[in-house]
């Protein structure tokens, strides 16, 4: 595969002035800039469209608020639309409409739910809960701020290498920040937020992208040690013994939140970018191989020690047999029921009950969109994830340095590995875990640390898709400035 | 660097790929099996959302019905005949279901597929979609009757016509209420369901279908239909002593009572049914052998069930393994191990009284879709042929005999010949018999044939004549009242 040419050329201007807004003079527009307005602007019908079929299944009319919310999101994200323009005017231009879709379909649904919940509380007699729909709103508006924030800060990602040891610190501070006691909060089950005063905050998702900087900044100055082959076995070259360090720090700190946090969900995820990491760096799959025989071996013992991790293994495997589906596999199995309910087109945004479902707007929300959408809507939602991830490979592959590479592959990664153990979970391919769904869960922490994933994914994209500085767009002569010389110049082209 | 990016990307194409086929698996295959798992309370809120069809009795009236309920679930399901009818219509609660509710589900949910073309209707013009109903063959007055002869005793009442086969009553008792059953509280469902289950005198078990008890004395019609199928006549006089020491064992059998049949000796066959004699049946019995016996049994239904049938069945049994004289000659008077159902039972006396044609049983006359036009309309068919319109015809003189000189004078209607026969069948040392009386009137065409058994025949002096002939008698009356 070939690097893509610099996009380039003069900007074709359709909307007059504000096309250049807020792009400072000096800098060509790419054509495609105007294609990502386009898409974003697909992006804010479907979630109004979305909207609308709820209130619509749910009041039976359509309110002139519908369209203030759609505009209002549109306009949000419009925003962040215009801070790429502004400070990363090549990026790639389809990752940030396929991150508006998903979060407005979560935004959607989340509302959904909330008037599921208003709805039963009504009918009980009980209090009116306020929803949390626009609790998430803020939550976008504090993703999109740090979005922004992410690309006008960090101009260069190559900067973010140099602090890579600083980052390591601070990552696996936040990592074990929650198993603080003062600080620490037990949510389901699983210590992994934070509390303050009256918010909760997962510092995991954060420290996700520090540790990221921190392995792939690590790992450009240690690939060439750690690809050093020492032994051969059955045709796979194996490490040397006493470079296997980083791996069993890596494995342990992993086991670590399995144990602590109780979170199997974290723990794989952390190990799995982990790997992909020092496998780019390294080209080894002898790394892969270890690691995965390391995270096996992890797995049973946890397995034999931990109750919490033997609840969520009997629960996969004997989701329909003795005391289930309502013991250990009831949650998973009310899920089940949703996709069940939702065949394949779906009883329609809010025609189905996906409120029967426990965590319906977090870890089960994809059960909710599966019920309401249908097998249509799960795969296109699917489809829509690959396509994100798809981009973030392929600003890896165009990026120009080690650390960018690195770094992409393991934001890409880290990102299809979560969709597929969230997913994979809740549709019972592998054990249930608890993580988000990036994008459509509820939950702040898990938007704005994405978000910050997906500035990251075009800062590295837009790197290698400007113009290098090597061809010089000014003429090597300029006449003017030697026209009172006292010596005729001499022409050299 | 990018080679092992592109393995990466590999890598990830495979976790999207088996997520997509497993949400097609989920959704496209499994979704089927899934909908329809008993826990699934989704499914059950499905169920309610739409309005289940009725089920009615003769005449019309509904027996069960759905009426508009305000809790979270549309529908409520209301019984308003109450336990009349529970052992036929059933129940339709929340997670379990019995009876015609149960069976006869798809129809009133409106899923089968003889209701496709409503449901084609209904998806076009938007209107929601209904259930469809079903006519049984009960009729009120002869089911209200039954079950206030039989009063609070336990037993079963089982009335046919002859001609059609129609189940125009079927009473079990206890019985139960099929109210609570069906509340939308889980609570008061599940007291209720723990209630009857642990009830001894088991309320939930359909006596007349469920149950089999051993036949008594009512089996010698069967016995002495298999006699004059192979060639005994009326008048014919057989062996009847007093007493009679079974081979190979040292039991005697005596007569009930100690009675005497005949001379002491001898007795003709008529007049050995019509006083129900032990020793001459038990005797001819053993002539004619097991095989013979068990020929006629399963030539009137034993040893198999009714196919089709909408309510939970036993088949009655005549024992299928050889036995030996002793164990034939207390086959042949309805003891050691003959089990039979009340259904069976009036099935035999209805072929009797029908010319020897034994019509195929039913309950459910017609189905209904939404709109209350005929979906289907239950025709009568002939079931078996147990045996000859001249067996038939001396049969029911024999029967006719009983009622109007022997053991059954307690059946006997005024203006009207009744035939019948009586059982006071053993079971247990310790036990009082079971009381049965099975007939059908008018004997030379009849409209109606009856079952009727009362566990434990009422006490040291309770026979099948004293007993059951009186229920059997009010219940072949209300039928003739009826259907004149």
């Amino acid at each position: 595969m070939t690097v893509l040419p610099p996009l380039r050329g003069k900007a074709v201007d359709l909307t007059g002035t504000f096309a250049r807004f807020p792009i400072p003079a000096d800098v060509h527009l790419p054509p495609y800039r105007r294609r990502e307005l386009s898409l974003l602007l697909f992006a804010g019908l479907l979630a109004t469209a979305a909207l609308a079929a709820v209130v619509l299944a749910v009041d039976g009319k359509i309110t002139t608020s519908v369209f203030v919310y759609g505009l209002g999101f549109s306009a949000l994200w419009g925003v962040a639309h215009l801070a790429v323009r502004r400070f990363a005017p090549a990026a790639d231009p389809v990752l940030l409409p396929l991150v508006a879709a998903l979060n407005g379909l979560g935004l959607v649904m989340i509302y959904r739910l909330d008037l599921a919940k208003v709805e039963a509380a009504e009918k009980a007699g009980r209090k009116i809960p306020s929803g949390v729909a626009p609790l998430q709103m803020i939550w976008t508006l504090l993703a999109l701020v740090v979005f922004v924030l992410v690309l006008a800060v960090i101009r260069d990602h190559k900067t973010l290498s140099r602090y890579a040891y600083t980052a390591g610190l601070v990552g696996l501070v936040f990592l074990v920040l929650p198993a603080m006691p003062v600080f620490g909060a037990t949510i389901n089950g699983a210590r992994l937020w934070l509390r303050v005063g009256p918010f909760t905050f997962q510092p995991s998702e954060i420290s996700k992208i520090i540790l990221m900087v921190f392995f792939a900044g690590y790992l450009v100055n240690k690939r060439e040690v750690l690809s050093v082959a020492s032994r051969s076995f059955l045709g796979i070259h194996f490490p040397r013994a006493r470079d296997l360090g980083p791996v069993l720090v890596a494995w342990l700190a992993s086991l670590g939140v399995l144990v602590v946090e109780k979170d199997l969900g974290s723990s794989l995820l952390f190990f799995g970018m982990f790997l992909v990491i020092l496998y780019v760096a390294t080209e080894r799959a002898s790394w892969v191989l270890i690691g995965l025989a390391l995270f096996s071996l992890g797995a049973v013992i946890s397995y034999h020690l931990f109750g919490h991790v033997q609840v969520r293994v009997d629960g996969w495997l004997h989701a329909f047999d003795g005391d289930n589906p309502t013991s250990t596999s009831y949650q998973l199995v009310q899920g089940l029921f949703g996709f069940a309910a939702g065949e394949i087109t779906g009883t329609g945004l809010g025609q189905g009950s996906p409120q029967r479902v426990p965590f319906a707007n977090t870890d089960f929300i994809v059960a909710s969109i599966g019920e309401e959408l249908g097998l249509a809507g799960i795969m296109a939602i699917l489809v829509i994830y690959g396509l994100v991830v798809t981009r973030g490979l392929r600003a890896a592959l165009g990026a120009r340095d080690p650390f960018g590479k690195m770094l992409a592959t393991g934001l890409a990664a880290s990102f299809a590995l979560q969709v597929f153990v969230q997913v994979g979970g809740v549709m019972r391919l592998i054990p249930l875990t608890g993580l988000t769904l990036p994008f459509i869960s509820y939950g702040g922490s898990s938007i704005v640390s994405n978000a910050a994933i997906i500035a990251l994914l075009l800062r590295i994209s837009d790197s290698y898709r400007r113009p290098g500085p090597a061809t010089p767009a000014a003429p090597l002569f300029d006449p003017n400035a030697v026209a009172d010389s006292p010596t005729q110049a001499v022409r050299t082209t | 660097m990018n080679a092992p990016i592109r393995k990466v990307a590999v890598a990830c194409l495979v976790l999207f790929t088996a997520l997509l086929v497993n949400a097609n698996w989920l959704q496209a295959k499994q979704a089927g099996e899934l909908r329809h798992e008993p826990n699934n309370a989704r499914q059950i809120t499905e169920r309610f959302e739409r309005e289940r069809g009725w089920i009615g009795v003769a005449g019309g009236q509904a027996v069960a019905s759905s009426v508009p309920s305000d809790d979270e679930y549309k529908y409520q399901r209301q019984y308003p005949a109450g336990k009349l009818y529970a052992a036929v219509a059933g129940y339709y609660g929340l997670y379990t279901s019995a009876g015609l509710e149960n069976s006869q589900n798809d129809i009133l949910s409106g899923e089968d597929d003889r209701l496709f073309v409503s449901k084609v209707s209904d998806l076009v013009t938007g209107r929601k979609q209904r259930g469809g109903s079903i006519v049984t063959t009960l009729v009120p007055r002869i089911q209200q009757i039954a079950t206030t002869a039989l009063g609070n005793r336990k037993g079963a009442v089982v009335a046919l016509d002859p001609k059609t086969g129609e189940i125009l009553a079927m009473v079990t008792s206890p019985t139960y209420d099929p109210t609570p059953l069906a509340s939308h509280d889980d609570a008061e469902a599940g007291r209720a369901a723990r209630a009857l289950n642990t009830d001894p005198d088991k309320p939930l078990l359909n006596r007349a279908t469920q149950e089999t008890y051993p036949p008594g004395s009512t089996f010698k019609v069967i016995t002495a239909a298999a006699a004059l199928n192979a060639g005994h006549q009326l008048e014919e006089r057989i062996a009847a002593p007093d007493q009679l020491r079974l081979p190979q064992s040292r039991t005697v059998l005596p007569n009930f009572g100690g009675e005497r049949c005949g001379d002491g000796d001898t007795d003709t066959l008529i007049h050995a049914l019509t006083i129900s004699c032990n020793t001459a049946f038990a005797q001819l019995g053993m002539d004619l052998t097991d095989d013979t016996l068990r020929a006629q049994a399963e030539a009137f239904g034993f040893n198999s069930t009714i196919p089709g049938f909408p309510l939970p069945l036993v088949p009655s049994v005549y024992p299928p393994q050889q036995l030996d004289k002793a164990q034939t000659a207390q086959s042949a008077i309805g003891q050691f191990d003959d089990r039979v159902t009340p259904l069976q039972m009036a099935q035999v006396a209805a072929a009797i009284g029908n010319n020897g044609v034994m019509m195929r049983p039913y309950i459910v006359s017609e189905l209904l879709g939404p709109d209350l036009k005929a979906l289907s309309r239950t025709e009568p068919e002939v079931y078996k042929r147990p045996v000859s319109p001249d067996v038939a015809a001396a049969l029911n003189t024999m029967m006719q005999s009983v009622v109007s000189s022997g053991t059954g004078t307690k059946a006997r209607i005024p203006g009207v010949a009744v035939a019948g026969k009586t059982g006071t069948a053993e079971h247990g040392d310790n036990e009082p018999p079971h009381a049965w009386f099975i007939g059908f009137a008018p004997a030379a065409s009849p409209s109606v044939a009856v079952a009727v058994v009362v566990e434990d025949g009422g006490g040291e002096f309770g026979t099948g004549g004293a007993v059951a002939a009186p229920v059997a008698q009010q219940v072949m009356k209300a039928a003739l009242d009826v259907r004149q």
